[in-house]
C-alpha cells in the first residue's frame, strides 16, 4: 500500500552533518535535471538513432561554441532573469501577476519612441539612454500599478486583468508599428538608427584591457561581450537589490506578511493597499526596464514579439527559485541554454524544431515534478497486521 | 477466521481492539506503541494534553490517518481501515471539532450526502428515518433546516445523527463540549447516555476533567503519544487523572490576586458593529476596562466577542454614535475608534491582542520564530533595513522563558504544536510591556499545564497595571480567573457580574438570554 504525507523535514543525515538537510532539496532537483538528460536521451536513441551523447555534445556546442554564442546566450538569458527578478515582489506577495509581458512590451515601446523621436534630437547620448530607462520604467510602473490600483480599492481579480492588459499592450504596438514603420511597407519597424546608434546600449570595455594580449583567446571572448557588459551589469544590480530588498528591508517584510496572510498584515497595523499598489510599481517598473534593455540593448527595434513570451516564463524562473534572485540566475541559464541548445542540435542533426520543445518539455516536467518529491514522502507500508 | 478472535484476559470481546499501534508524521511520533480497548455499551474517555496523540490515535480508526504499524481488530477480527468508508462499513464513525457540513443544505440532505442511494434521491425516506434516530435518542432537530440557520449546537447534534443514519455502532466525538454553553452541555450528555443505554460504545477525547468524571465509565489517558493507562471512572479522582496526564504530581490552582490601584484605561459607550453582510454583530455595548483589573467576557461563541476586540484594536469599523476612549497612565485621552492600527501605535497606546485565529492572525505559519517577533516592531527603528538582531534576541528570551519546545528560533511557526505556538504569540504580545492586553480564547486547544502558564501570565500583567480583557469559554475558568465578568447574548450586554460571587448557573443563563429590561428595547 503506498501512502502520501506532508514532509516535515528532511532528515537524511544527522548529528554534525544536520546542516547538510538543507539542501537535500537542491540535491533533489539537481538529480530530477540529471534524470530527464537521461529520458530524453533515450528517446533521442529511440526515435531518432543518433547517439545521444554526441546530441548532448552538439547543444553544449551550440550554445558555448562560440564566444559570440556565449554572450548570446548571457545576453538572453540576463533579459529572462530581470523579468523574473521583476515578478519577485508581486508573487511573493500572492500577487498573480501575468501581465509581466504586457509591462516588458509597454517599456520597450517608449524605449523605441524616444529613440525614434529623439534620434536626431542633440541630446547627449548617456543623457537620453538615462531619459529612456526611467521613462520605459514608468511605463512599465503605469501598466503593473493600474491592476493593483483596481484591486486595491474594488479586490478585482489580478489575474485577468494583468493578462487583458498586455493585449493592450499588444494591440499599442500593432497601432504604432505601421506609424514607425521603415522602410515603407516592411510593415516592420527595421533596426532604428542603423548608422548613428542613437539610443543604442554603449560598447562598454571596448578597447582591449592593458596587459592581455591582441589575438589572444581571453582578449577575444572578452571584446565579443563588449555589447552586452552594460545589461550584465544592469541585471547584476538589480539582482542584488532585489535580493536585500526582499530579505532584508522592512518592504520586503512587509510583502511577505501580505502575501502570507492579509489578516496578519492588518492586525501587525500595515497598510495592505498601500503595499499591493507599492510593490507592483515596483514590479512593473522592473519589467519596464526589461523592455527598455530588450529594445536599446538587444534587438534596436519594436515588434509585438518583443517580450517574446519571456513574460511568462520569467513567472516559472521566479517560482522555481522560490523568489531567491540568485537562484533564478541559475534557473534562466539553464531555461535559456535549453532554448538555444535544442535549437541548434534541431539544425544541426536536422530534426524537426518540435524535438527542442520535446526536450525542453521533459527536462521542465522533471525539475516541476521533483517539487513533489521534496514536499512530499512516499511510504510503502506494510500490512499493518500481526499474526494472531 | 474464528481462530482471529480476541478475548482480552476478562473474556470479554471488545468492540475495538488498537494493538501496538505507532504513527509518525515526519521525525515526530504522535503514537507509540499504543493498545486501546473500546467496548460495547460503555462511554470511553480519552484524555491527555493537547499533542499527546488522542485525536490522532482516532484518525487511524475513522479512516483519515494509516498506522504506521500495529493492528486493529473490530468484534475481534483484524481490520484494516483505509478509508472513512472503510470505518462507515465497521460501524465506526467520528464527530470531527470541525464540522464537515454543506451550509446551503438542510439537515436532510446532510445526512444522506455521499451515500449512494441509487439514483433517485428519496428524502422523505430519510427525513423519516432521521426523525426515528431523533426519537429514539432524544435529539431536537427540524430535517428541513438549512445548515446555515443553525447554531453551533445544533450543527453538532446534525453531525452526530449523520453519523448514525450511516449505521454506526462506534461513535467517536472530538472534544464536543468545547463550543457548547453549559445547558447545551448537559443535554449532549443525555443523548450520550441514550446511546450508551442502545448498546453504542462511545469514546470521547476530551481534556476537562470535570467532565470526564461526570460522563464517562472508564478513562484511558495518554501522555506524549503513549498509553499511560485506563481506570474506571468510579475509582479514581480529577486529581489523579491530572497526575496521569502529566506523569507528575501538578496542582491546579488560578492565582487571583485582589486588584490594586484601578485606574480607568478603557471607556465603551453605546459601541454598536455592523458586519460586510448587514448583520448587527454587536448592539449598544458599554463597559469600562480598567488598569490593574482583570474583565473577563463570557458568551456562546460567535455572540460578537471577536468583533469586540477587533474594533477595539481599529481592524473593524464601528456604527455612528459608538465611542471607545483610551485614557493612558498620565490621564490624556484618545479616542481609538476610526483609526487605523497604525494610528493608534502612533497615539502611544500600547495595545497587546492575542487574536482567536493564531497563526491566520497573530502570527505568519511559514515565517520562522524570529521573523514574527518582528510582526508588532519591523517598523522600529529608523532606516530602510529591519532590525533582526533585536528581533532574534526576543525570540530567544521568549524560547527561554516560556520553554517553548523548538528545535531552534529558525523553525517556521506553522510546525510547532498548538501550545508552543500560542507561547510565542503571547510571549511576543506581553514582551512590550502592554497598557491594555485583550486576548481571545487564549487557552484554547492548549494542555493543562501551558493554560496554567496563561492564566498566571494573564494575572501577572493585571498586577503589573494593564487592563487585561479575557475573552474565555470555559466559565470555570473564569469564574475563578476574572474580577469581573462581561457576558455578552447575541451581541448585547446581559450583564457585568462579579466574578468572586456570581454562579457559573447565573452566567450560563445570562449567555442564552437577555434580562427582561434589554429585551424590551
Amino acid at each position: 500500500m503506498i501512502h502520501i504525507s506532508k514532509r516535515a523535514d528532511f532528515t537524511l543525515f544527522k548529528g554534525r552533518a544536520e546542516w547538510l538537510n538543507r539542501y537535500v532539496g537542491w540535491g533533489i532537483r539537481l538529480f530530477a535535471v540529471f534524470l530527464s538528460l537521461v529520458v530524453s536521451g533515450l528517446l533521442i536513441f529511440f526515435v531518432t538513432k543518433l547517439n545521444p551523447v554526441k546530441v548532448y555534445g552538439a547543444m553544449i556546442d551550440g550554445v558555448f561554441g562560440t564566444p559570440r554564442l556565449t554572450w548570446a546566450w548571457v545576453r538572453d538569458f540576463t533579459l529572462l532573469l530581470l523579468i523574473a527578478v521583476g515578478l519577485a515582489p508581486a508573487f511573493k506577495m500572492r500577487f498573480w501577476n501575468i501581465g509581466a509581458e504586457g509591462q516588458v512590451l509597454v517599456g520597450g515601446i517608449v524605449a523605441a519612441a524616444f529613440m525614434i523621436h529623439l534620434g536626431s534630437a542633440g541630446i547627449p547620448a548617456a543623457i537620453l539612454i538615462i531619459m529612456m530607462a526611467f521613462a520605459s520604467m514608468a511605463a512599465g510602473a503605469a501598466w503593473g500599478v493600474i491592476p493593483a490600483l483596481f484591486k486595491a480599492k474594488w479586490n478585482t481579480n489580478e489575474t485577468l486583468f494583468t493578462l487583458m492588459m498586455n493585449y493592450i499592450a499588444i494591440q499599442l504596438t500593432s497601432f504604432l508599428v505601421p506609424k514607425w514603420e521603415h522602410p515603407k511597407g516592411s510593415n516592420s519597424v527595421g533596426i532604428i538608427n542603423p548608422d548613428s546608434n542613437v539610443g543604442w546600449f554603449p560598447k562598454l570595455f571596448e578597447k582591449p584591457i592593458s596587459g592581455m594580449t591582441q589575438g589572444a583567446p581571453m582578449t577575444r571572448f572578452l571584446t565579443a561581450g563588449e555589447s552586452v557588459y552594460l545589461n550584465v551589469l544592469i541585471v547584476a544590480a538589480v539582482v542584488l537589490f532585489m535580493f536585500f530588498y526582499l530579505k532584508k528591508s522592512k518592504h520586503g517584510y512587509e510583502i511577505a506578511v501580505v502575501g502570507q496572510s492579509e489578516n496578519t498584515a492588518r492586525y501587525a497595523a500595515m497598510n495592505v493597499k498601500k503595499i499591493i499598489i507599492r510593490s507592483m510599481t515596483l514590479s512593473g517598473a522592473l519589467c519596464g526596464l526589461a523592455g527598455f534593455m530588450a529594445v536599446s540593448g538587444i534587438d534596436h527595434t519594436i515588434s509585438t514579439g518583443t517580450a517574446g513570451g519571456r513574460g511568462f516564463t520569467a513567472i516559472i524562473v521566479a517560482w522555481l527559485a522560490k523568489f531567491n534572485p540568485f537562484i533564478m540566475i541559475l534557473i534562466s541559464g539553464l531555461l535559456v541554454f535549453l532554448e538555444k541548445g535544442s535549437i541548434s542540435i534541431a539544425s544541426e542533426f536536422g530534426l524537426s524544431k518540435d524535438v527542442s520543445q520535446i526536450i525542453t518539455g521533459i527536462i521542465l516536467f522533471f525539475i516541476l515534478g521533483s517539487e513533489f518529491f521534496i514536499n512530499y514522502e512516499i511510504k510503502f507500508a506494510r500490512r499493518a497486521r500481526k499474526e494472531a | 477466521m474464528e481462530e482471529n478472535v480476541k478475548t482480552t484476559a476478562a473474556g470479554r470481546v471488545p468492540a475495538v481492539r488498537m494493538e501496538g499501534i505507532t504513527k509518525s508524521f515526519g521525525s515526530k511520533k504522535a503514537n507509540v506503541n499504543v493498545d486501546l480497548n473500546i467496548y460495547h455499551g460503555e462511554i470511553l474517555s480519552l484524555l491527555g494534553e493537547n499533542g499527546s496523540g488522542k485525536t490522532t490515535l482516532m484518525n487511524m480508526l475513522s479512516g483519515i490517518y494509516f498506522p504506521d504499524s500495529g493492528s486493529i481488530f473490530v468484534d475481534g477480527r483484524p481490520v484494516s481501515i483505509k478509508s472513512p468508508k472503510d470505518a462507515f462499513d465497521l460501524h465506526i464513525g467520528m464527530i470531527h471539532q470541525h464540522f464537515k457540513l454543506v451550509n446551503v443544505l438542510t439537515a436532510a440532505e446532510n445526512v444522506i450526502l455521499g451515500l449512494k442511494e441509487g439514483f433517485v434521491l428519496n428524502l422523505k425516506k430519510v427525513r423519516t428515518e432521521v426523525k426515528k434516530i431523533c426519537d429514539r435518542y432524544g435529539f431536537d432537530v427540524d430535517p428541513d433546516k438549512k445548515v446555515y440557520d443553525m447554531s453551533v449546537s445544533e450543527k453538532q447534534t446534525l453531525e452526530i445523527i449523520k453519523v448514525l443514519y450511516r449505521g454506526a455502532d462506534i461513535l467517536i466525538l472530538d472534544e464536543p463540549t468545547a463550543v457548547l454553553t453549559p445547558q447545551e452541555t448537559t443535554r449532549l450528555f443525555e443523548v450520550m447516555r441514550n446511546m450508551k443505554k442502545d448498546g453504542k460504545s462511545i469514546v470521547i477525547i476530551t481534556h476537562k476533567l470535570h467532565e470526564v468524571m461526570e460522563i464517562s465509565d472508564r478513562v484511558a489517558v495518554l501522555r506524549k503519544g503513549e498509553y499511560v493507562g485506563d481506570i474506571m471512572t468510579a475509582d479514581t479522582d480529577p486529581q489523579e487523572l491530572t497526575d496521569m496526564m502529566m506523569g507528575r504530581a501538578v496542582t491546579l490552582n488560578i492565582e487571583r490576586s485582589e486588584p490594586k490601584n484601578i485606574r480607568k484605561c478603557l471607556e465603551v459607550r453605546h459601541l454598536s458593529v455592523i458586519d460586510a453582510d448587514g448583520v448587527k454583530k454587536l448592539d449598544d455595548v458599554s463597559f469600562d476596562a480598567n488598569g490593574g483589573e482583570l474583565l473577563g467576557i463570557a458568551g456562546i461563541s460567535g455572540s460578537g466577542q471577536k468583533e469586540l476586540l477587533e474594533v477595539i484594536a481599529g481592524l473593524q469599523p464601528a456604527v455612528g454614535g459608538s465611542s471607545v476612549v483610551y485614557t493612558d497612565m498620565d490621564g490624556k485621552t484618545s479616542t481609538l475608534l476610526g483609526r487605523t492600527p497604525m494610528e493608534i501605535k502612533k497615539l502611544g497606546v500600547h495595545l497587546a491582542f492575542v487574536p482567536e485565529d493564531r497563526l491566520g492572525m497573530g502570527l505568519v505559519g511559514n515565517m520562522d520564530i524570529a521573523d514574527n517577533m518582528l510582526l508588532r516592531t519591523y517598523q522600529d527603528g529608523g532606516g530602510v533595513f529591519v532590525d533582526m538582531k533585536k528581533s532574534r534576541k526576543l525570540a530567544e528570551e521568549i524560547v527561554q522563558e516560556f520553554d517553548v519546545v523548538t528545535p531552534g528560533i529558525t523553525t517556521e511557526v506553522r510546525k510547532l504544536s498548538g501550545g508552543n505556538v500560542q507561547k510565542i504569540l503571547v510571549g511576543r504580545e506581553i514582551a512590550g510591556n502592554p497598557s491594555l492586553l485583550m486576548s481571545a480564547y487564549a487557552v484554547r486547544g492548549l494542555d493543562i499545564n501551558t493554560s496554567y502558564t496563561i492564566y498566571r501570565l494573564m494575572n501577572e500583567q493585571k498586577q503589573r497595571g494593564a487592563a487585561v480583557i479575557y475573552v474565555g469559554e470555559d466559565l470555570d475558568v473564569l469564574l475563578e480567573l476574572c474580577d469581573r465578568i462581561l457576558v455578552l447574548c447575541a451581541g448585547r450586554v446581559s450583564g457585568i457580574v462579579d466574578g468572586r460571587t456570581v454562579t457559573k448557573e447565573d452566567v450560563g443563563l445570562m449567555m442564552t438570554r437577555l434580562p427582561e429590561a434589554e429585551e424590551a428595547k
